[in-house]
């Protein structure tokens, strides 16, 4: 059955195809009556520099699916296809920002050697390294942060040593867990704003993943909405704002508010069907 | 339960066995190829038969009963002394600071070199042994004490504090409570280091105990003796480290350091 | 000025208090005359001869080669063993159960079976058993600090395609550090005992030696001094491997401290 799909699925990826494709990709974790289906059945493709936002209600395994994509974890039914080929472990196209700087910088290593680091088993000289460094440091405006170490700097600026290092390794793929949950308002805005900047910069597609509706439309082209675990795609919605974007004029937009309203209500109606009443549910779930 | 989530949860404990029970075949087996002489290693079979018919010998059980009384004097005496003694170090910043020096001084002294001392001037006594385990004991109980009373969290105490809690009663309700998790860490601790000086003490002074029965098998060349009484010590010691590890383990559930896991 | 005040205080007692004990010990002493405690002044003048420095080379030496290797080897070992089992869940339920029972053994019952066993009382004994017993504490604190390993970092190294080998030098190996410092502090102190118990059981040169013949002829100066000897010794390696500790772990500590705030 699994091998038939997967066959299925190669003959669509004809050359001139999307850059990414996930196909029918699931996951379970255990087996038996314990199993846990963290992913039900996720197909969706992302084109040649393209922004794709993937929003879902919490816990609906967002990360699970960025694992999957990302090679690092194996799914249990479909594929996973770059530019046709399918991932089985991290290809060196992509490359990985986690929502927790804070746990996948290395506080042992000054900024400039947790950018390194990606770039050290590539056979580059030395100082095609260094330079490459000093561009990614300087693309996220850190330069005079270069010989610190990360847990002398902010939240925020540690995400942009997390994003520097990304950049770095010259992916054409990057892949962002919620990188800006853990940042304030302000500093959120400046990041979402750098990321936009460095996507036309460094010319890169971006899988953005976050639970956050007004980041997800304000930053993407489309925004793949997914349903509670066992998670599906519940609707993709295309993104027309203009660019260059902004986060005043743009989200002053009446179709940024029309957007925004409407993939509220596919995820608020998702969470109504999975919980019963969100106000109850909510209540439900700080008391415990 | 489902047959393979059975399977999952046996097959840890089953490794566990199989790989004890190699490495007492490959001792069987090392000992019949005969790739160490049997007079220097015996076998296995050999060694455990020799440990059994000695667990038939009064003499034994007398000698297994020393060292235990060596090793609890030892500790009871160095956490009477200790516990206490941290509380007030850990209380007082001022005392801690003129007492720093000699503590920092006296507690990596290793305790072994205090043997021939305590040879001259207690000689073969249990003083002599139940001097040595409570002074090697007594170092990583305090230490212990004093970090536990130190790390109580400042806010529950301006707490009471603001409540009018006396001295003493912050002392016996907060202090002493919030250290019990480093008191027993220092208690598995000190209860191995007792162990092994209360051993070094009958080993080397002749105060008794499986370490003095061992030193006359060694000189007496009675190697199988020797290997079957280092066996029954190292029972012993594990018996202890299980039974002390088990209550830090009790001791620390409630403790923040277990929590962080889970949040 | 209160503050001043106490910390003068602080000061002074944290001078006067060690020098009052050595002043008591010499009071006593004097006024006890008994030939067990010489006085003080005795030891010290006795220190001196004896080791600054007619038997430094005969007996300090050999001793703290000893040390240096065996805690080298435990060390070595200790992390070379550690990371692999550490690594692998199965790994450590096969291995845990044995390293358990050598962490529980007291060591000095091992000690007339090592001079059956390697039919040595020289150096190869010596070295074999401190390393031996050295070996445990550095190993279980590796096998913990490799599991405590945040998964986080070794995503994203993986994802980085950064390979096996260069994950373990740059990410498992810095991030187990603080702990396995941890074990060698344990392990250093452990060697200068083993030691101790070694030379003072069976041996030709070390200072333990020494703390026996003298024992041995009821030279009792001479004992003392090698006592003070010791943990002069227990002292400085323990001062010499924090002081590593605080330049290698510099960063550890900013970490820490940034954590919690």
């Amino acid at each position: 059955m699994a091998s038939r799909l997967a066959d299925g699925g190669g003959a669509m990826s004809t050359p001139g195809g999307h850059l990414l494709e996930i196909q029918e990709v699931g996951k379970t974790y255990g087996s038996g009556a314990k199993a846990t289906h963290a992913i039900g059945d996720v197909s969706f493709a992302v084109d040649d520099r393209e922004f794709v936002c993937v929003v879902g209600p919490s816990g609906c395994g967002k990360t699970t699916l960025l694992k999957c994509v990302g090679g690092l974890l194996r799914p249990s039914r479909g594929r996973v296809l770059l530019r046709g080929t399918p991932v089985t472990s991290p290809p060196e196209q992509m490359a990985l920002v986690f929502q927790e700087y804070g746990r996948s910088l290395m506080p042992w290593s000054s900024v400039r050697n947790n950018v390194l680091l990606p770039l050290r088993h590539k056979r580059l000289g030395r100082k095609v390294r260094s330079a490459m460094v000093e561009e990614a440091l300087d693309a996220v405006g850190l330069t005079p942060f270069i010989d610190h170490y990360p847990w002398q700097l902010s939240g925020g600026m540690q995400q942009r040593v997390a994003i520097a290092r990304a950049l770095a390794y010259q992916p054409s793929i990057l892949l962002m867990d919620e990188p800006f949950a853990s940042v304030d308002a302000q500093t959120r805005g400046d990041l979402e704003d750098l990321v936009l900047r460095v996507r036309d910069e460094f010319e890169i597609t971006i899988l953005f993943v976050t639970h956050d509706i007004d980041e997800s439309v304000y930053l993407s082209d489309r925004v793949v909405v997914l349903t509670h675990a066992p998670t599906e795609v519940k609707e993709i919605i295309d993104v027309h704002l203009p660019f260059p974007r902004d986060q005043i004029a743009t989200k002053e937009l009446p179709e940024f508010a029309h957007l925004r309203a409407h993939a509220y209500r596919l995820i608020k109606r998702e969470q109504v069907e999975q919980e019963g009443d969100p106000v109850l549910a909510e209540a439900g779930r700080e008391g415990a | 339960m489902t047959v393979r989530s059975l399977g999952a949860l046996l097959a840890p404990v089953v490794v566990t066995i199989l790989s004890i029970a190699a490495v007492l075949v490959a001792w069987e087996l090392e000992a019949r190829a005969g790739l160490i002489s049997e007079q220097d290693l015996p076998a296995m079979s050999t060694t455990f038969s020799e440990l059994w018919s000695m667990m038939h010998t009064r003499e034994f059980w007398t000698a297994f009963g020393e060292t235990v009384r060596g090793w609890a004097l030892g500790l009871g005496i160095a956490t009477v002394l200790a516990v206490p003694a941290g509380i007030l170090l850990g209380s007082s910043d001022f005392a801690l600071r003129a007492f720093r020096v000699p503590i920092e001084f006296l507690r990596p002294i290793p305790s072994a070199a205090l043997i021939p001392l305590l040879f001259l001037t207690s000689g073969t006594t249990l003083k002599s042994e139940v001097f040595l385990a409570a002074f090697g004991a007594f170092w990583p109980l305090l230490v212990q004490t004093i970090y536990g009373v130190r790390d109580v969290d400042p806010v529950v105490l301006d707490t009471a504090r603001s409540f009018g809690v006396g001295r003493l009663e912050r002392l016996y309700r907060i202090k002493l409570p919030s250290a019990v998790p480093y008191i027993a860490t220092g208690l598995r601790i000190s209860s191995a280091v007792s162990l092994i000086l209360a051993f070094t003490a009958e080993l080397f002074m002749g105060t008794g105990g499986l370490g003095q029965i061992m030193n006359v098998a060694e000189s007496f060349g009675l190697t199988v003796q020797v290997y079957a009484l280092a066996l029954a010590t190292g029972c012993l010691g594990l018996a202890i480290y299980v039974v002390f590890s088990a209550i830090e383990r009790r001791a620390l559930r409630w403790h923040p350091s277990q929590r962080i896991g889970a949040a | 000025m209160n503050r001043r005040a106490y910390h003068a205080a602080a000061i002074a007692a944290e001078i006067a208090v060690p020098v009052a004990i050595l002043l008591a010990w010499q009071l006593w002493t004097v006024r006890a005359q008994d030939p067990k405690f010489p006085r003080l002044s005795t030891i010290l003048v006795q220190f001196r001869e004896l080791w600054l420095f007619s038997q430094f080379e005969l007996h300090v030496v050999p001793s703290l080669t000893r040390i240096a290797l065996g805690f080298g080897i435990a060390l070595v070992a200790g992390v070379v063993i550690g990371i692999p089992i550490g690594l692998s869940r199965w790994g450590r339920i096969i291995a845990m159960p044995h390293i358990e029972w050598w962490r529980a053994m007291p060591p000095p019952a091992l000690l007339p079976v090592s001079i059956v066993l390697l039919h040595s009382i020289g150096n190869r004994q010596k070295v074999s058993f401190i390393a031996f017993f050295c070996l445990f504490p550095i190993l279980l604190n590796t096998i913990d600090g490799v599991r405590g390993i945040d998964p986080t970092m070794l995503d994203t190294a993986r994802s980085y395609g950064v390979r096996r080998f260069e994950r373990i030098r740059r990410i498992v190996l810095p991030a187990a550090l603080p702990q396995i410092f941890a074990g060698m502090r344990t392990s250093l102190s452990l060697a200068v005992i083993m030691m101790v118990l070694t030379e003072y059981f069976s041996s030709t040169s070390g200072v333990g030696y020494v703390l026996l013949i003298s024992k041995n002829t009821f030279q009792l100066a001479p004992m003392w001094a090698a006592i003070v000897l010791i943990g002069l010794l227990g002292y400085l390696l323990n001062l010499l491997l924090i002081l590593i500790e605080r330049r290698v772990l510099a960063w550890h500590r900013g970490w820490r401290t940034a954590a919690a705030q």
